[in-house]
């Protein structure tokens, strides 16, 4: 169930006054200071070079990301941050021609050492695509479950994990009458939801999110930073985003990535609050301030 | 603010003056038709039907002109030749079904499904004998080939445009090549491969083998067209959550495609349900119902309507517009039952 929370109240002032990027961020950084509460770190991107083909498009990408925390990916569109998210799943090699270096370590371990069970690492890494893509053939109960079936898992109880993942997806009161009801039913909001309780399911410690967003209404995109907000508290989450207000609202760390048209790069990374208010680099200012890009 | 009395129109649609000048440009070119063929020496239907035709875009080709100018003159050109086209294609499909009915009416009693042609020859009167076995034989065979040939139908289209291994090509083109053999070569193929040298007798078992090579490649090629429709969203989706790429296919990929792979199913059996040659190869043909696809030859529905047109009386041939009718039934019901189980999905 989805309260307005305080977040939530001045998630909707922040709407009207725009100016004041920085200062949400400040009240998100303030809200969960970096380590604070914090499990160690979960997610580590060493070096990351990816290419398509012959075609570098990632240079040295290093980023840590802490457990319960979330760091937003921003930057004009073709700038690798999608390519990027993809490499720390192992959904990368999913693409015909593609190719990467580096390493990226789970707990320690490195996911694209020889002999890992990718399935595995998928399990732990969850993704939710851009464009919701809810199974059409399965009602929504059987799309919140599907993960379950796919990767085999036992579950002692299913109605509570599906009730525990809709809720935490903040979808429950709004499907829990028609949960066998066909997922495409729902609108593009809902759907998303229900995409993002479907990655749930298979307890995923960290969650990659590619531009989640960016189909949806205002209203469903509030929804959705929500959901964020409430789940933050239990795993890593990185969000992909081209919506600055969203990065400022929802985050604890932003990196900022740019392409000079070769290959993209990480410019900065820092607590969300320093990236919107005083960036180091002069690149970042004008981004953030949206005098390019 | 609207107004109780604002009546719905529809300003796009054709207006009763227009609709009248249609009628009147058709008249016209119909007069026009009937008064060259008086006058001058050409003769015959296809005279009147090619001067009403020339006739029909002279008429409108002018009206649209001095109306519209010539880019709509010039289109009215293209909708004639478009309806003109239409026709061609539909008419001569109305004429054979209404020929298949006219002629097949005859023939077609209840008796046609419960007795065979053990006791009657095909001059018999109508009322004796029917296609009992003719019907078993087919469904038999045209059996066997669907159980061999969806599997490996489907588990190709897979190969093809999920797992794309490095023979995707070579396959690519073997199904593409396989699609244009002519049916009789293979009837040849299992007769020179199993028949001969193996069983050395035709049977309902061989039948079904030679349809499947038939309809193993439209099978395939009608299912990697439904799966390749499939947005990679939804593999990405399911790989994301941890299914292997086999459990992917197999519980999302496929079952989303499936409305699809049933019409892909169906197209296959009707492709094959009337092939005769191979079966006058391989299965030979009976008289009498017979259930064992493994011994003795086995009758089909094509080889019933073979036979009687064959045999060149009025009652066989008779008896062969019924199975005509018969057959052409069935692979209509079929096509109705792929049109309505494809249907379903999409209205939920």
């Amino acid at each position: 169930m989805i309260n307005p929370n305080e977040d939530g109240n001045e998630d909707m002032e922040t709407k009207s006054t725009p100016s004041s990027l920085s200062d949400v961020a400040k009240a998100n950084q303030a809200r969960k200071q970096p380590g604070s509460g914090a499990l160690g770190v979960g997610l580590e991107a060493r070096s990351i070079h990816a290419w398509f083909g012959d075609k570098l498009v990632l240079r040295d990408i290093s980023l840590d990301f802490w457990s319960g925390t979330v760091t937003a990916l921003i930057g004009p569109s073709g700038c690798g941050k999608s390519t990027f998210i993809r490499t720390l799943n192992r959904m990368h090699e999913f693409i015909p021609g593609a190719a990467m270096a580096g390493e990226v370590l789970l707990n320690g371990q490195d996911i694209y050492e020889q002999g890992t069970d990718v399935t595995k690492i998928r399990l732990k890494v969850g993704m939710v695509f851009q464009k919701p893509n809810p199974f059409p053939s399965m009602t929504i109960a059987d799309n919140v479950l599907a993960g379950l079936k796919l990767a085999q898992l036992k579950s002692e109880n299913k109605d509570d994990l599906l009730e525990e993942c809709l809720e935490r997806a903040g979808l429950w009161n709004e499907v829990k009458d028609r949960l066998n009801a066909y997922g495409g039913s729902l609108s593009g909001g809902q759907q998303q939801r229900l995409c993002i309780a479907r990655s749930l399911a298979v307890r995923p410690e960290v969650l990659l999110m590619d531009e989640p967003c960016s189909a949806l209404d205002p209203g469903s995109t509030l929804k959705i930073e929500e959901t964020i907000q409430h789940l933050s508290s239990s795993m890593t989450i990185i969000i992909v985003t081209h919506n600055m207000q969203q990065a400022a609202r929802v985050s604890d760390y932003t990196g900022f990535f740019l392409s000079d048209g070769g290959p993209g790069e990480l410019v900065e990374v820092g607590p969300t609050s320093e990236i919107f208010s005083r960036p180091k680099d002069i690149r970042t200012e004008n981004y953030v301030t949206g005098r390019f890009g | 603010m609207s107004t109780p009395t604002l009546k719905p129109t529809r300003p796009w649609k054709l207006t009763p003056k227009q609709r009248g000048l249609i009628v009147l440009n058709l008249v016209i070119a119909s007069a026009l038709s009937y008064l060259i063929v008086l006058l001058t020496p050409m003769k015959g239907k296809l005279a009147y039907l090619s001067i009403f035709f020339i006739a029909t875009i002279v008429i409108n080709f002018a009206e649209n002109y001095f109306k519209r100018g010539l880019a709509a003159a010039k289109d009215s050109i293209a909708t004639s030749f478009a309806a003109a086209g239409l026709i061609v294609a539909v008419v001569p499909i109305f004429s054979i079904l209404f020929t298949i009915f006219e002629r097949g009416r005859a023939g077609l009693n209840f008796g046609l499904f419960l007795h065979d042609m053990k006791l009657n020859g095909p001059n018999d009167p109508l009322n004796q004998g029917g296609l009992l076995h003719a019907l078993i034989g087919s469904g038999i065979m045209v059996g066997i080939a669907l159980l061999i040939s969806l599997p490996i139908g489907i588990l190709t289209a897979i190969y093809l445009t999920e797992i794309k291994g490095i023979y995707s090509r070579p396959i690519k083109f073997l199904v593409q090549a396989m699609s244009g053999v002519p049916s009789i070569v293979a009837g040849l193929f299992i007769l020179s491969a199993i028949v001969f040298p193996i069983t050395k007798s035709s049977s309902g078992l061989m039948g079904g083998f030679a349809l499947a090579i038939l309809m193993i490649p439209t099978i395939a090629r009608t299912s990697e067209e439904v799966l390749l429709l499939i947005p990679n969203d939804l593999r990405e989706a399911g790989v994301a959550l941890g299914g292997t790429q086999w459990r992917t296919i197999s519980l999302i990929v496929v079952p989303a495609a499936k409305s699809g792979l049933i019409t892909a199913t169906i197209l296959g059996l009707a492709r094959v349900a009337g092939e005769t040659a191979p079966l006058v190869l391989v299965s030979g043909g009976g008289d009498a119902v017979n259930t064992n696809p493994f011994q003795s030859p086995m009758g089909s529905l094509p080889f019933y309507i073979w036979k009687g047109f064959t045999f060149g009386t009025t009652e066989s041939i008779a008896r062969s517009w019924a199975g005509i009718f018969v057959l052409l039934s069935l692979i209509f019901i079929l096509f109705i039952a792929a049109r309505t189980l494809s249907g379903s999905r999409s209205s939920k």
